[in-house]
């Protein structure tokens, strides 16, 4: 028996497959991009004139530094996903950048030049309103929390609360903004709703009340805004209604003053809600009497509080955004504004007096394929003649971040869109001009002989002269040392390489960017930019022609669903360059239920998609003459099915020759039970090898692949450790027939699926054990096949032979991916994303239910491995080794030309791209292949056996003549 | 006597069979709703069919199921005949490739009274028309619940189930359905089997401690290992000449 395990255990380590890369592999088939999301706060890092740094905090609950001067990032810390983790606010001061994340939870404190954490207090509960810091004579030592209830002051060095005061009449005053101008005292202003504004006064000493006023204000609700402090401690309003401002000096209590926009010469432009810009450039400090008023979209003035005179500094119209900056002494104000269609103009104007800087101006050139400029971030500095120079970092409505220095060169620029790629496909990269040549030969109808017999020539000769090219090109590189090989790729030189390697990848963005990028380098080709995209959307992206049918350009077909109205717009392009196509996609008034692939073409080659409204009508894209005519051929085989979580109900429809539906089968889980969580079918492009598996006395025990078998997961509403389940259905998308109906108790999602082949993977947490387990189901249909030459849902009346196995993982995972090959031989693998960071390549020989208890010979034949409850999660498995991927969402596998070979992405924060070899590299030669030797050894053994040949005719002769 | 009891076994368990049978499948030639049995404690749903030329659904009734509520449910099949218009329907349909559907109400197999039962809506599935046909209404009908007891789902299935446009002689075979019907609550998806993977290894670990070899100490497996070790570590150290003073020296 020992001894039988221990063959095992060595027959376990030689099959299983080591996937680990060599050292010098890193980098070479794989590449990793690490982005941080949208910018919602940002600082530069000026405590040190040579600093490099901007810290950006996102949206994406990062805390980042970026290099200025390359875009690259220093350090980057990823904070917990969702509410818990969202930074509410970034106060900077020297080397210290404090953070408050969580609504309020967590104070931080952050050393900016190593990105080390220097504190970290748990701040006491209530929802966060807003932060500032406190300084006394120049110098700052505390910060101060506002929280809907109290207000607490800690040390800038160490966190340490200084003291906590609770704000008075809380329950019926919104405490919204604490300001602190420097002179040992704290502001907290609260208003109450269309009533007045309370103002409460502390001591920065011991948190004693100073002063409590409140002043009527009946037309404020909302001080964040439309105030702003300005000048030595004066509150500013703008209120749109009367289109005024309202000044109250903070140290006197007093009325408002209330100052007529009119009566400066000035309109609000009508419905906008005019805003304030003020900047306070030393904490310790008041803020500056400069401050900028919006009066519209394109309207900004800048102005002056003199002696509680408002001066109109300066009018700007048309502006696009504005903002402050400071350096040394001098505070500037950047504003942009547009030039034309594609260009806007940045100026610098002294804050003081308003009058412009000489050659301060900086082109901004507008990507027309990107976003509008949606912020201004400035970095000032001092140049050695006093005066003052500045680079800005632009952000647009794409999310996209741009560093340019002047007069307009652009340094770098980061793709934060990325950072949210909500779907992704990987297109075949274009043959070559040659190559589409050739094929274009074999398209065309034929015109004669002679000509045929020319056209044959004459791409014949420009195959050979492509071929001397490349060899004369590789002979060339070859002389030169490897590192000054460039292989640039441009969007003009793209074309397919030998194994179909190299694709294009078409990400999807939550941001409604469109990118297109290179496989191999990562490199962006193309990016479009979606406007007018809800913020709630749903997509959909479908490959509706592949790059296969030359001259037809490939064409991709985006659709974009508004989750709350159900309405669907489609954005036709070409993959390859991102260009929106010349078709026209059809409007759609109805809301849209489901969109569905056909495997028909009309004459162009374009996959047909069929788009079912709410009313269950069909509507076709592309809706030629054609295609109508095949549909209406076809219809009675189309079936297709819907799914309404809400009501817990599927149902099944089959087309009619007018297109409309009707409804043949439905299936009700009752959702005061369980919800339907996910409905997984299998992937159209996936092909499996085998039919069945061979067992140990050499019979077959034949798969069951039914191509219409959805996976139906739910979740159960009752959540309690003890009553809790999910559920797995296994149902026939045609006919509704349930094959499967499983429930594993105590357990709860959220749950990951993966349906393949003959088999489903799922991933769930058990409540009881508090362990994430696996769980494999695999159907097979016996011993023999019921027809074995087609598949129909409607013929099979017997029910498949269900397996099932669990096992237990030693961690959790964020998202799950079986490798693809083109046909399906090599072995199939699970690619598990881990929230470590790590992708982890799991052979699916470890989850397969027909893993023995007991050893025999037959099971050993059959290369099974022994049952063992756990699954192992072995280090060389780790396809990205160092390289971790952050909050990983998805992961995209696709085919590659080599069987053995599967092209993997991992999207979250991170993209992750490489490729995975389950079954070793079998189709592939290595790298270090001796040529030589075998090419020598070929040649000596085709020599001998000439010389040894003649050899023997001359003995036999000899023989003869004897 | 003696001789008697092999016959006694052998009615008891034709009758059992029958019991058997009837419980699994259905009896035929009933009408719906005068053979209801009163001590039969369950209650009745309708099972209906629509098969129709122009494929759009009219569900009459073809039989009904008697549900008994409990722990374990089971199902009771009472169904019609096909009467002499129907059946020609039937053929018609299936003559042009039409569905034969069916559709039953979704109920609460657990609840004690009627009115909890019903629910709103039905659940349906169907069948080719013609697969109908050519299997002689032999069909098999699988209902789902799930855990608490609701009815999911229905399946219909004929055995065969492929259509080769064979001839069907309607007087004989198109009378009587021949039906198998099942109850499908959802199966407890397995754990892993941790149990009995502790249990081998205790027992692997137990033999261990059986095999006397094993139980030896460490020096008394392995003293010749050591003692070999020693005597190499002695000797090449007497014979290594003592290099480090020389070398000091000059």
């Amino acid at each position: 028996m020992e001894k039988l395990i221990v063959l095992c255990l060595k027959f376990i380590i030689l099959c299983g497959t080591v996937d680990a890369v060599f050292e010098d592999q890193v980098g070479k088939f794989d590449w990793r991009q690490q982005y941080v999301g949208k910018v919602r706060f940002s600082h530069f890092d000026t405590h040190m004139q040579s600093s490099k740094k901007v810290l950006l905090a996102t949206e994406n609950n990062v805390f980042a530094a970026i290099n200025t001067r390359t875009g690259e990032l220093f350090w980057r810390h990823v904070d917990k996903a969702g509410q818990e983790g969202s930074i509410d606010a970034f106060l900077q001061h020297g080397q210290d950048a404090v953070l408050v994340v969580g609504d309020g939870r967590v104070l931080r404190s952050w050393d900016i030049n190593i990105g080390g954490l220097n504190w970290e207090i748990v701040l006491d509960s209530g929802s966060f309103q807003s932060a500032c810091l406190v300084g006394q004579q120049d110098n700052v030592k505390h910060v101060a929390v506002l929280k809907k209830t109290a207000i607490s002051l800690h040390y800038l060095s160490n966190g340490h609360q200084k003291w906590i005061e609770n704000l008075p009449e809380s329950d019926t005053v919104d405490y919204q903004v604490v300001y602190s101008g420097g002179n040992g005292e704290v502001y907290a202003l609260g208003v109450v709703p269309h009533s007045h504004i309370t103002i409460v006064v502390y001591s920065v000493e011991d948190g004693e009340v100073v002063k409590q006023i409140s002043v009527e204000a009946p037309w404020l609700s909302d001080i964040q805004a439309s105030c702003a402090v300005v000048d030595q401690g004066i509150l500013t309003c703008v209120d749109s209604a009367t289109v005024s401002l309202y000044m109250l000096d903070l140290h006197v209590q007093s009325q408002m003053t209330q100052i007529p926009l009119q009566s400066l010469g000035f309109e609000a432009a009508p419905g906008f809600h005019p805003a304030l810009v003020s900047t306070q450039p030393n904490p310790a400090r008041p803020p500056l009497s400069e401050f900028f008023l919006q009066l519209g979209p394109e309207h900004y003035l800048l102005l002056q509080l003199n002696n509680g005179q408002i001066v109109t500094l300066r009018d700007f119209k048309p502006a696009m955004l504005v903002s402050f900056a400071t350096t040394g002494e001098k505070t500037v104000a950047a504003v942009m504004s547009p030039k034309n269609k594609t260009a806007s103009t940045l100026n610098l104007f002294s804050a003081e007096t308003g009058r412009r800087l000489l050659d301060t101006t900086l082109i901004f050139n507008m990507d027309p394929y990107g976003g509008k400029p949606e912020k201004l971030h400035v970095q000032a500095f001092l140049k050695k003649d006093d005066s003052v120079g500045y680079r800005v970092m632009v952000q647009t409505e794409d999310h996209t971040l741009t560093f340019i220095q002047q007069p307009g060169r652009v340094i770098w620029t980061r793709e934060e869109a990325l950072s949210d790629v909500v779907t992704m496909e990987m297109v075949d990269l274009p043959l070559t001009g040659t190559q589409a040549e050739l094929e274009g030969e074999f398209g065309k109808k034929a015109d004669g002989l002679f000509s045929m017999v020319l056209k044959r020539l004459s791409s014949q000769f420009i195959l050979l002269q492509a071929w001397v090219a490349h060899l004369w090109k590789l002979f060339y590189d070859a002389r030169q040392p490897r590192s000054q090989v460039k292989n640039d790729v441009t969007i003009e030189n793209l074309s397919r390489d030998e194994f179909n390697l190299q694709k294009m990848m078409v990400m999807v963005t939550a941001s409604g960017k469109l990118f297109g990028i290179d496989s191999k380098t990562g490199s962006i080709l193309w990016r479009h930019y979606l406007d007018d995209i809800p913020s709630n959307a749903a997509f959909k992206l479908i490959v509706q022609r592949t790059t296969a049918h030359f001259p037809h350009p490939p064409q991709c077909t985006l659709l974009i669903k508004d989750k709350d109205t159900g309405l669907a717009t489609l954005h036709v392009f070409n993959p390859i360059f991102g260009k929106k196509s010349h078709v026209t996609p059809p409007t759609m008034t109805q809301p849209i239920l489901q969109s569905i692939i056909l495997p028909l073409m009309d004459q162009d080659y374009a996959k047909v998609l069929l788009l079912v409204d709410d009313q269950y009508k069909v509507s076709a894209f592309p809706s030629t003459k054609n295609v109508l005519q095949q549909l209406q051929d076809m219809a009675s085989s189309i079936y297709f099915f819907l799914v309404d979580s809400d009501q817990g109900r599927l149902s099944g429809y089959r087309l009619r020759t007018d297109l409309s539906t009707e409804l043949i089968w439905e299936v009700v889980v009752p959702t005061e039970v369980q919800r339907i969580v996910s409905v997984k079918g299998k992937r159209p492009n996936e092909h499996v090898h085998s039919q069945g598996r061979v067992m140990g006395d050499r019979s077959v025990l034949y798969k069951y692949l039914n191509p219409n078998l959805l996976a139906v997961v739910t979740e159960s509403t009752d959540l309690h450790q003890e009553r809790s389940f999910i559920g797995i259905t296994l149902i026939d998308g045609v006919t509704g027939r349930i094959f499967h109906n499983a429930v594993q108790r105590k357990a709860r999602g959220p749950v990951h699926v993966v349906h393949s082949e003959n088999w489903v993977v799922y991933e769930y947490w058990n409540t009881k054990s508090r362990r994430n387990e696996f769980s494999v189901i695999e159907l097979y249909e016996g011993m023999e096949l019921y027809n074995s030459t087609v598949f129909s849902s409607l013929d099979r009346p017997h029910a498949p032979q269900v397996l099932q196995q669990s096992y237990i993982f030693p961690s959790s995972i964020s998202a799950m991916e079986a490798t693809l090959t083109e046909k399906g031989i090599t072995s199939r693998h699970l690619l598990i994303g881990l929230p470590s960071g790590g992708i982890l390549s799991l052979p699916k020989m470890f989850l397969d239910p027909r893993r023995p208890e007991i050893v025999s010979e037959q099971i050993r034949e059959e290369n099974l491995i022994l049952y063992a409850p756990e699954l192992p999660i072995r280090t060389e498995w780790f396809i990205n080794y160092n390289q971790s991927v952050s909050g990983v969402r998805g992961i995209y596998t696709a085919p590659s030309g080599l069987e053995s070979t599967c092209l993997v992405v991992a999207y979250g924060l991170d993209i992750y791209q490489t490729r995975v070899y389950p079954s070793k590299q079998f189709d592939v030669l290595k790298d270090d292949y001796d040529y030589m030797l075998i090419s020598s050894v070929l040649f000596a053994l085709f020599f001998a056996t000439m010389i040894s040949k003649r050899l023997a005719e001359v003995k036999l002769l000899n023989r003869a003549w004897r | 006597m003696a001789r008697l009891l092999p016959f006694n076994i052998a009615v008891v368990s034709t009758v059992f069979l029958f019991v058997c049978t009837k419980s699994v499948c259905c009896n035929n030639g009933r009408r719906v709703g005068d053979a209801l049995d009163t001590e039969f404690s369950g209650f009745s749903v309708p099972l209906e069919h629509s098969f129709e030329v122009d494929d759009v659904a009219k569900f009459r009734v073809r039989g009904a199921l008697l549900l008994k509520a409990g722990r374990e449910p089971s199902v009771l099949l009472n169904q019609n005949q096909l009467s002499e218009e129907d059946r020609t329907k039937l053929k018609e349909v299936a003559a042009v490739d039409g569905l034969y559907r069916i559709q039953v109400p979704r109920v609460f197999l657990l609840a004690d009274r009627q009115t909890e039962r019903q629910m709103e809506g039905y659940l349906t599935a169907f069948v080719r028309a013609c697969a109908m046909v050519e299997s002689h209404l032999s069909d098999s009908i699988t209902l789902h619940t799930d855990v608490s007891g609701y009815l999911i789902g229905v399946s219909i299935v004929t055995l065969p189930g492929a259509c080769r446009g064979t001839e069907v002689e309607d007087e004989v075979d198109l009378e009587v359905f021949n039906t198998t019907l099942h109850v499908m609550p959802p199966v407890n998806a397995t754990g892993p089997g941790t149990a009995w993977f502790i249990e081998r290894m205790e027992q692997e670990s137990e033999k261990k401690s059986k095999n006397p070899q094993e139980q030896k100490s460490f020096f008394a497996k392995y003293w010749y290992l050591i003692l070999g070790g020693a005597i190499f570590l002695m000797a090449s150290n007497s014979a290594q000449p003592p290099a480090g003073g020389g070398r000091e020296q000059s």
